[in-house]
């Protein structure tokens, strides 16, 4: 059986969405040390990468990894075990971990999986638990539940290795010493914990948007829309939920017009709309259909109902603003927060001319000072009215804070195109 | 999980509720406790205030302890008592503390610790 690296790479991938957060759960179950359960399905990761390129690959991938993580968390009792009986303690706890159903059910016969599905979602809850930091839940989750690599996470924040390794670390720490349940909470605490996961995927979700790499689009990309996946089928009486889904498949779905072939990012009104997905357009539609039968409308769900009117529009210029301008106004109830009212101000734009936008954004610009895209918006109204020496200050300015590299191309070439435009006209 | 709850607000504005709204809230603070009962592995103390305070402090250079006037920290916020429950989790810990009557007041919150168990060392 031979296979390259790629197939290897790509089952992997797949097979860790799939397994790694059951099999994290099931040895959470057996030994009651999370933090153990998560360190040997990590070693197993590793393990199967090297093995399987090597050997190519098991018929039942799943079982193999459970297998391996199952020998990866013996290892790791055993050694603390030895540790502790060094320091003098006792060890029988972990005696009995070790004898107990660890070396109970094989999981080489190809059974489905070594935990119920469900068993993912709980872990995901205890991951993004308010008891811990916002970036230490996104790490958390992100090497927990999805199975990514420290290395992996660290650039897709850009942040240094060492510090999402320690956010994991410390977060470990505390789910285990402080008792942060690995739970789907109560009635009572649910809503406002769901908002906690869900916006932990979103932000997954962000952080691959604007990487036009494989890297992002094919795998965080992929993940966070795995995830929130994972938690409708879970909790399927959730709009939010399903409401988080329908937007993360409708920004899929706009996923290839958003990049030329060269990596340079195309903006909503320049995308060929053609090679939307339209599939996947349908698909997020029937979501939010789901959502809405329950009548508790969120802020995921307005998101996504205005992402659904751009997606039903042919073009840009036939959008129907009114509506979109009408979701702004009852999200802004849901999220007050400055960025959703400079969006708003975007669409207000197209309904009411750029004067009256401008002014909207104007009044954000104290809060939003430092945020590029409200140079950026600025420029685009001032541009609009004519007043075209104002428009390159705020591009200027807008290029000045903007650190994303597909950003700065855009305006990059704003400022050169306006450049232009004026030695023409001298 | 045994866990210690601690008890803490802000003298300063605790100055401001008026002596009969204190009095409101201690009567629901009785509640409170009767309602957690079972939770208990020890209902803790309330505190005198921190201007009663001694502290004794590791000196800064050589020769033995010294003793100070006035409590351990200059924070404002001040620790006004403490418990030891016995709950499930941290959840459980959670949604006592939530409901802790004092939290209707400005500067007050519970902060919740896990208790060291030396017998599972």
């Amino acid at each position: 059986m031979s296979h390259s690296r790629d197939d290897a790479d790509a089952l992997l991938a797949d097979t860790v969405r799939r397994e790694a957060s059951s099999v994290v759960a099931f040895l959470y179950r057996l030994t009651g040390d999370f933090d153990v359960a998560e360190e040997a399905v990590q070693e197993a990761l590793v393990s199967a990468l090297h093995s399987w390129r090597r050997d190519g690959l098991p018929d039942v991938p799943g079982a193999w990894l459970t297998t391996a993580a199952k020998h990866r968390a013996v290892d790791l009792l055993r050694r603390r075990a030895r540790q502790r009986r060094l320091e003098g303690g006792l060890d029988a706890p972990l005696d009995s971990a070790l004898d107990g159903p660890l070396d109970g059910p094989s999981w080489s016969d190809g059974l489905p999986g070594p935990a119920d599905a469900d068993d993912r979602v709980p872990m995901l809850f205890g991951c993004c638990h308010p008891a811990l930091a916002v970036e230490a839940r996104l790490a958390l989750t992100l090497r927990a539940v999805v199975g990514l690599t420290t290395a992996r996470i660290a650039a897709a924040f850009l942040v240094p290795e060492p510090t999402v390794a320690q956010r994991i670390v410390r977060a470990k720490r505390k789910i285990g010493s402080a008792g942060i349940p690995l739970a789907i909470p109560g009635p009572e605490e649910l809503p406002a914990r769901l908002d906690d996961v869900l916006t932990v995927v979103c932000l997954a979700y962000t952080a691959a948007f604007l990487d036009p790499s494989a890297a992002g689009q094919g795998g965080l990309a992929a993940d966070a829309v795995w995830l929130a996946e994972l938690v409708c089928a879970t909790l399927p009486g959730e709009p939010e939920a399903w409401g988080l889904l329908g937007l993360l498949t409708l920004q899929q779905a706009r996923a290839r017009a958003r990049f030329e072939a060269d990596g340079s990012l195309v903006l909503l009104p320049d995308q060929d709309r053609s090679r939307w997905d339209h599939r996947a357009i349908a698909s997020a539609e029937r979501y939010l259909e789901r959502a809405a039968v329950w009548r508790r409308p969120g802020r995921f769900q307005l998101h996504a109902a205005i992402a659904a009117c751009h997606a039903s529009a042919p073009t840009w210029a036939e959008t129907d603003w009114l509506q979109i301008l009408t979701l702004y106004d009852v999200l802004v109830r849901y999220d007050g927060s400055p960025v959703i009212r400079l969006n708003r101000a975007v669409a207000l734009a197209e309904y009411a001319g750029p004067e009256r936008a401008l002014h909207e954004v104007d009044a954000l610009a104290d809060r939003l000072s430092g945020y590029h895209l409200l140079h950026a918006t600025r420029a685009e109204l001032l541009r609009r009215l004519g007043r075209t020496d104002e428009a390159t200050a705020a591009d200027r300015e807008a290029l000045r804070l903007a650190t994303e590299p597909v950003d700065r191309d855009i305006l990059s070439a704003r400022l050169a195109a306006a450049q232009e435009r004026s030695a023409a006209d001298a | 999980m045994k866990y210690v709850l601690m008890y803490t607000s802000r003298p300063d504005l605790d100055e401001a509720v008026p002596a009969e709204r204190q009095a409101e809230v201690y009567q629901q603070i009785f509640g409170w406790f009767e309602k957690y009962g079972a939770t208990f592995v020890d209902s803790g103390a309330e505190l005198q205030g921190a201007h009663t305070a001694t502290t004794v402090k590791a000196p800064a250079d050589g020769g033995g302890p010294v003793v100070v006037d006035g409590p351990f920290t200059e924070a404002k916020e001040m620790i006004g008592g403490f418990s030891i429950v016995d709950v499930p989790d941290l959840d459980a810990a959670l949604a006592m503390a939530r409901e802790w009557p004092a939290l209707v007041f400005p500067g007050v919150a519970v902060e919740i610790r896990p208790i060291v168990d030396h017998g599972e060392m």
